[in-house]
């Protein structure tokens, strides 16, 4: 069982089967094929030793091949209970992640497996693309690809299939893949460094402050705690961004240009800023694909009267969602909820406030703006990490 | 159509001058933001019959007045 990004066995196949895909590149030669049998190769390698995890792999593409179909053919055909039937295909399609997630709170595994929530993101998406008359055909080769491209297989940045599908299609002239491949080539140096060294840091330092700052006063405990909070929150910076570096890097290799998942979030000067900056590939899905269909159907439906109600219950329901997404633990779903009533809190300050309307674009009032933001995204972390429910005895 | 778009659009942004400053980028001057682009297509939805899905239009190809009408009206 190879683990991608971390083990040197993966880097060392990688070199050996990124060669071939640069000089196809370089002489303008079609990486698609190639690209479809080294993740194949990874995937193998993948799941190897795992018949469990091979087997649930396996009958999510047999699921999502099943639903693609199915809905497909119902609104070529018009069919005249479409509608209903695609929500049984959403429904199943995201019946393998529900299991998964809730069977590890009872610490087995029922139908889970290496990338399945990252996978579901991609499935799920093929499917209201289909309804919403986005996507009318896909090829069988077409599909897999699009789940299995290896490079962003376990934890994205996740895809969406007609930019995909459009980007792998297509062959790249030379000096476009050169292009490319140098962008990539600087992705994934950064993300090599961001992995192997800055995390690695910030978790050095979440050990080894607290330690040394010692708890011989109450002062120095909590000095110890916001150390530890904050060495946390580096790492999972530089872990997750470093790793989505790395993924886009490697996505350039074979061709494609993987979005990317994070610009800058210490930069953030309100929590809606943070979540365009933060783990943006997820958040992106959530308002496309949740967000906007929650809002669109209350709106609809009349269920709110005002639209700062719509957003606000549709802020804490989506990100709630996020947070057992993560994981059906205590800490996310807080988690989850917490970020949804920051962003609930924002929208109404910032619709409701003179003040915010007459400075917003001040210089001190940015820099307000950006260190309350930081205290909050920081606290969000600690509640991510579980330190907050630890201190409280939770 | 047209009057009855902008009509819509006047309402929504809550501000007459989307009659006058037809390509001036609504969401750059704060006259769209996400939740009333969202209401402009459920009104879209309920006044023209033409559904939009959300991730069916790149924001930049329905950012000014003239390109919303447009997009609607390539749909009717």
């Amino acid at each position: 069982m190879l683990s991608f990004y971390t083990d040197p066995a993966f880097f060392i196949i990688l070199a050996a089967t990124a060669i071939p895909a640069v000089a196809r590149g370089v002489f303008g030669r079609s990486l698609k094929g190639y690209g479809m049998a080294v993740s194949a190769l990874f995937l193998v390698l993948l799941f190897a030793g795992s018949w469990e995890g091979t087997a649930f792999f396996a009958l999510f593409v047999a699921l999502g091949l099943t639903t693609t179909y199915v809905t497909l053919a119902l609104f070529r055909r018009s069919h005249p209970h479409r509608i209903a039937l695609y929500r049984v295909a959403l429904a199943v399609m995201l019946v393998p992640l529900a299991a998964a997630k809730l069977s590890a709170v009872f610490d087995v595994n029922i139908l889970g497996f290496i990338g399945i929530s990252y996978l579901t993101f991609k499935a799920v998406q093929v499917l209201i693309e289909i309804r919403d008359g986005l996507i009318e055909s896909i090829t069988v080769p077409d599909y897999l690809y699009f789940l299995a491209f290896f490079p962003v297989f376990t934890s994205g940045p996740i895809t969406r299939s007609r930019d995909f599908l459009a980007q792998a299609r297509r062959t790249l002239p030379r000096p476009e893949y050169l292009e490319l491949l140098s962008q990539g080539l600087l992705w994934l140096l950064r993300g090599i460094m961001y992995s192997f060294v800055l995390a690695p840091l910030g978790q050095w330092f979440m050990w080894f402050a607290p330690e040394a700052i010692g708890t011989a006063s109450a002062a120095a405990f909590v000095l110890g705690q916001l150390a530890y909070g904050f060495g946390y929150g580096m790492f999972l910076f530089f872990d997750f961004a470093g790793y989505s570096a790395m993924a886009m890097g490697v996505g350039a290799i074979f061709g494609i240009e993987v979005p990317r998942n994070f610009d800058a979030p210490f930069r953030s000067i309100d929590i809606k800023d943070f979540w365009n900056r933060w783990h943006m590939t997820l958040s992106f899905w959530l308002r496309d694909f949740v967000f906007m269909r929650m809002t669109r159907s209350f709106m609809k439906h009349k269920v709110f009267k005002s639209r700062l109600t719509t957003a606000c219950c549709a802020f804490v329901a989506e990100m709630a969602l996020m947070g057992v997404w993560h994981g059906l633990t205590f800490d996310y779903l807080i988690y989850g909820l917490y970020h949804g009533c920051l962003l609930a809190l924002c929208e109404v300050y910032q619709k409701k406030s003179k003040f915010y309307k007459a400075h917003k674009k001040d210089r001190w009032f940015k820099l307000v703006a950006w260190a309350i933001t930081m205290v909050a995204i920081f606290f969000g972390f600690a509640i991510f990490s579980g330190q907050i429910s630890t201190l409280l005895g939770l | 159509m047209e009057e009855q778009m902008l009509d819509l659009l006047e309402e929504i942004c809550d501000d007459a001058v989307v009659r006058e400053e037809r390509d001036i980028d609504l969401f750059e001057e704060g006259l769209l933001d996400s939740m009333a682009a969202i209401e402009l297509l459920v009104a879209i939805e309920e006044n023209f019959g033409v559904e939009i899905a959300p991730t069916a239009v790149e924001r930049e190809e329905m950012n000014t007045v003239n390109k919303i009408i447009e997009q609607v009206r390539v749909r009717m």
